[in-house]
């Protein structure tokens, strides 16, 4: 039979505020465990939550760039359960009147279409705090620091039906919560993660299969190997004569497996009811207009200008636009070297980048900033080093050896565009190599390569490319 | 010194007849003289309080002294108090001391009141007798063999036995008025959001309030004046400013309107309890006042209203007590359940697990909408014949209680007949309006409390129809005999 895979996203974005989501602790990383839990995080008798403004504006913020509609009034709900790392055995979210609803983002498929995958809601919450359970010798040690960081969870449609398109869309969103600034998309510090609801259904069957969660899924590759493990895992169990049972799983990316989460199945009631000790999000028009002004560009809009301003090739443009920091960069370079987009674009997408992964650095702490990189191809515009040895210069300047001038002139690199100069020396390898020249003049073209080759050699590779080609064709033609 | 009121004290130390200190070991002897009979305090603070004495009589010295300062109250057990044990009364909480202060406290100590203690309640507010405390059951002063109601009923016997001046309550479903009513003080409730919730163990968040109870409407006013205003850490206190309440008691009642909601006069008041409250509101005709019946036809509601919502509420509020942080932990748990169900089931008391137990049904699904999304429009009902009630009156008068204090053991097997001595403080709180309770006669030795709910943040109107009240009768002067 054949199968069709139905997958929706709920993703976690931690909000990039400085304090709580209801309390004015640092929501920093990496602090010592329970130094970052004020009374309100630690969920002690008697305090309250206070509502932190700036998550209010994120989530606006994010609900604009998906095109969702900002609720005027939205609602926090307690969700009760026990946990030992949930302070006041509820956490506080959104449940029937969330802040955002009804957007969509688009992705691009393999074979070049693009799809619209729907944003059912995006909802404010608080995060838990994590339990220990090394160390403590058969005890659980509780950390409260994360106890109230606020995160914006973000719930898709059932709209994907592939692990690649789960994983297309994870990137998307990814992309877009760093474009705007609400989200540092950190997965290892976890503050981008997501839980995938996977089913399986026949082809043209209408309704759905029954789902399987996966949580806290902390990597894109993760998520595109747990989903495949779990469709594999779901058809198989299914042809074999079972069913699949609605539960929670976990990936365990050692085993390159999903495993039930719970050994026996527990109806969770979570006894949601609106939380009395905060009032209802009220955002008036004006608000939505004051965080509307504020956003940048977004990834989708820039990518078509830059293939309709630069006449860069899709992909090009999708590389470029891929954060934020690189299409900035990009820009400031042609808007330096003054034209030349595609020559930028080339060395942007080229040496710079594979320079930042080799060193593991960000374009934002890039040796070479966008003035020397366009400095450096301004050179290459007016002949005065070719593109070969530019490689040589950009590596000088990313070992921090000057700007490009600097290193051209240091090194001796300026090219030789004088024909004189380069007469004489394709006259000196012609005299020296007779033998090759005859060989050439009986028909051997591929020779031309050797004389180039001598020629380059004899000038550190600073003859005029153009010039000496066409000296070469000359004088071996005559 | 002890038959001062709150005001006279304030005079008193203004003039330099005596100190704050004087005062505090005045009144700290009184506890230790005569609180064993009454069970008022579960913790009397009395090292601290003389410091804070001490610092109050040291401020008066700098000029810096304000009307409060030096003066001694009790705060109810259920605020958080930087340093000291808070229990809410719980076996739960008998090993907790707050880190913090509630903003309640911090505002009595701003003002530079001296804390004696912390007094007596029911658990976590639980209760309309006072006896469902860990610590035991209190004595009303007038009779000890009564209740002195609840769930303020250690700051209400304290306050009519003369062992404070004046104590914090907290009104949920009328735990200052109806305790204020059967001890013969006066209490007021004011409107939600007008003090605020921070550092005050919730019971039920929506409900909640906290207020003075003292001997005199005037006093109350003075502590209110304290207590009041906005506080950031509490999203539902009110930015409003708060009103100098003592200095609105000087107007007359002339051309006032009351109105007496039939529903409040009707079957399971108190014959006698009625005869005092109509002879109250003759007195207010006396005094000017023109005196109308109303409906609140919605009266039958609040009490199956208020027994969905705020064990509801209760249900969640006190999830965080889970033997993990802080607070009583089960011995040698065995696992992760085993530490919850035996925290929790050796910690609670039984009318706080039958709450818990009653909220977490009303909210679990396939039963919430029937019930806590029901209570909800039958809370806005409500809400409504007070709307209606107020474009025709100013104050609405009715008894607080449809009994005197009943005997101690007398309700405690029929929680439903508990629950109904509530019928008339609770509306008040589903509402969000600001009640009162002042003494207002007795049967046999026993005090009725005349209640006076008011409009959204009319607090200084009613502290000034009740002040006018006390100008002329005497019940609030009463005291009970055995605590000279």
């Amino acid at each position: 039979m054949d199968w069709e895979t139905v997958i929706g996203l709920e993703i976690h974005a931690q909000l990039a505020t400085r304090s709580k989501i209801f309390s004015g602790a640092s929501t920093a990383f990496g602090a010592a465990p329970n130094t970052q839990a004020c009374a309100v995080d630690l969920g002690l008798p008697g305090v309250l939550p206070v509502l932190n403004r700036e998550v209010v504006r994120m989530a606006a913020k994010f609900g604009l760039a998906i095109g969702a509609t900002v609720a005027p009034r939205s609602v926090f709900a307690r969700k009760n359960y026990f946990y030992p790392d949930l302070p006041k055995g509820y956490q506080i979210s959104q449940y029937e009147l969330p802040v955002v609803a009804n957007g969509h983002i688009d992705i691009e498929l393999e074979d070049g279409s693009t799809k619209r995958i729907g944003v059912t809601r995006a909802h404010l919450e608080e995060d838990a705090g994590k339990s220990l359970h090394e160390d403590f010798h058969g005890m659980t040690g509780i950390d409260l620091n994360r106890a109230g960081t606020p995160l914006l969870e973000i719930v898709s449609e059932p709209d994907m039906r592939s692990a690649r398109e789960a994983v297309a869309y994870m990137k998307r969103i990814h992309e877009l919560v760093r474009y705007i600034e609400i989200c540092d998309g950190n997965m290892q510090e976890g503050s981008f993660r997501c839980d995938a609801n996977v089913s399986v259904r026949p082809k043209g069957q209408k309704e759905f299969g029954t789902r399987a969660e996966i949580k806290n899924i902390n990597s894109f590759r993760f998520v595109e190997k747990a989903i495949d493990y779990e469709v594999e895992r779901q058809i198989a169990l299914i042809e074999s004569g079972g069913k699949v049972v609605q539960e929670t799983r976990l990936y365990d990316p050692d085993r390159d497996e999903t495993r039930s989460m719970r050994a026996k199945e527990e109806a969770n009631d979570y006894r949601y009811f609106p939380d009395p000790d905060l009032l209802p999000v009220v955002i008036e028009p004006s608000f939505i207009e004051a965080v509307r002004a504020t956003l940048p560009e977004l990834p989708e809009a820039k990518r078509q200008r830059f293939v309709s301003e630069y006449e860069l090739f899709p992909y090009d443009a999708g590389f470029l636009t891929a954060s934020r920091e690189l299409a900035d960069y990009f820009e400031a370079v042609v808007k330096a070297v003054g034209a030349e987009a595609k020559l930028c674009a080339n060395w942007v997408m080229g040496d710079l980048s594979a320079s930042l992964n080799r060193d593991g650095k960000d374009v934002s702490d890039s040796p070479v900033s966008s003035a020397m990189l366009a400095g450096m191809i301004r050179r290459i515009t007016d002949n005065t080093i070719s593109g070969k040895i530019a490689k040589e210069v950009f590596e000088a300047m990313w070992n921090g050896e000057g700007d490009a001038d600097a290193v051209i002139d240091k090194k001796g690199l300026r090219q030789i565009t004088d024909t004189d100069a380069i007469e004489k020396i394709v006259d000196e390898i012609l005299a020296a190599n007779p033998d090759n020249v005859a060989a050439y003049r009986s028909g051997k073209d591929k020779l031309f390569g050797f004389f180039v080759g001598q020629a380059m050699k004899a000038t550190q590779g600073k003859a005029n490319p153009q010039q000496l080609n066409d000296l070469l064709k000359k004088k071996l033609s005559g | 010194m002890h038959d001062k009121t709150l005001a006279e004290l304030s005079a008193g130390l203004a003039a330099g007849e005596f100190s704050s200190v004087e005062l505090t070991r005045h009144f700290l002897g009184r506890i230790e003289r005569f609180d064993g009979q009454l069970n008022s305090f579960i913790t009397v603070t009395a090292e601290p309080a003389l410091a804070q004495a001490l610092a109050a009589d040291e401020r008066r010295r700098r000029g810096e002294a304000g009307p409060l300062t030096g003066i001694p109250l009790a705060q109810k057990d259920i605020f958080c108090t930087d340093g000291v044990r808070t229990s809410c009364a719980s076996k739960m909480l008998d090993n907790f001391i707050a880190p913090y202060d509630a903003t309640v406290v911090a505002q009595c100590n701003a003002a530079g009141m001296v804390m004696l203690g912390k007094t007596n309640m029911d658990e976590f507010a639980m209760g309309s007798s006072n006896e469902t405390s860990y610590f035991g059951p209190v004595k009303n002063p007038w009779d000890t063999v009564a209740v002195p109601g609840g769930s303020s009923g250690g700051s209400a016997a304290a306050v009519a036995a003369r062992l404070t001046p004046a104590a914090t309550g907290t009104d949920t479903g009328g735990s200052i008025r109806q305790p204020a009513a059967l001890c013969g003080i006066s209490g007021i409730k004011p409107t939600y959001g007008r003090v605020s919730r921070y550092g005050m163990i919730a019971f039920a968040s929506s409900l909640d309030q906290a207020g003075p109870m003292a001997r005199t409407a005037e006093d109350c006013a003075l502590l209110l004046g304290a207590i009041a205003g906005f506080d950031p850490r509490d999203s539902t206190s009110v930015e409003r400013e708060v009103p100098d309440y003592r200095a609105a008691l000087g107007n007359d009642l002339k051309g006032l309107k009351i109105g007496l909601p039939k529903e409040y006069f009707g079957a399971g008041l108190d014959p006698a309890v009625a005869q005092a409250v109509e002879a109250a509101i003759n007195e207010y005709r006396k005094l000017g006042a023109e005196v109308v019946e109303i409906s609140l036809p919605n009266t039958g509601l609040a009490v199956p209203t208020y027994y969905v919502v705020a064990p509801a509420e209760c249900s969640s509020n006190l999830s965080r007590m889970d033997g993990v942080r802080f607070g009583y932990r089960c011995d040698n748990p065995k696992d992760l359940e085993d530490l919850y169900k035996r925290s929790r089931g050796e910690g609670f008391g039984p009318e706080v697990k039958r709450r818990i137990m009653i909220g977490t049904y009303a909210l679990s699904a396939g039963y919430y909408d029937a019930y806590y999304l029901k209570a909800q429009q039958m809370r806005q009902l409500i809400s409504d014949d007070f709307r209606r009630a107020f474009e025709t009156v100013d104050v609405i008068m009715g008894p607080t209680s449809p009994t005197v204090a009943f005997n101690a053991g007398e309700k405690t097997d029929d929680p439903v007949a508990m629950y109904l001595a509530d019928v008339y403080t609770i509306a008040a709180n589903l509402a969000g309006l600001p009640g009162m309770s002042i003494p207002a006669g007795f049967v046999g030795n026993r005090p009725v409390g005349l209640q006076l709910i008011g409009n959204y943040f009319d607090e200084a109107r009613l502290l000034n129809v009740a002040h006018q009240y006390q100008l002329t009768t005497d019940w609030h002067q009463r005291a009970p005999q055995g605590f000279e």
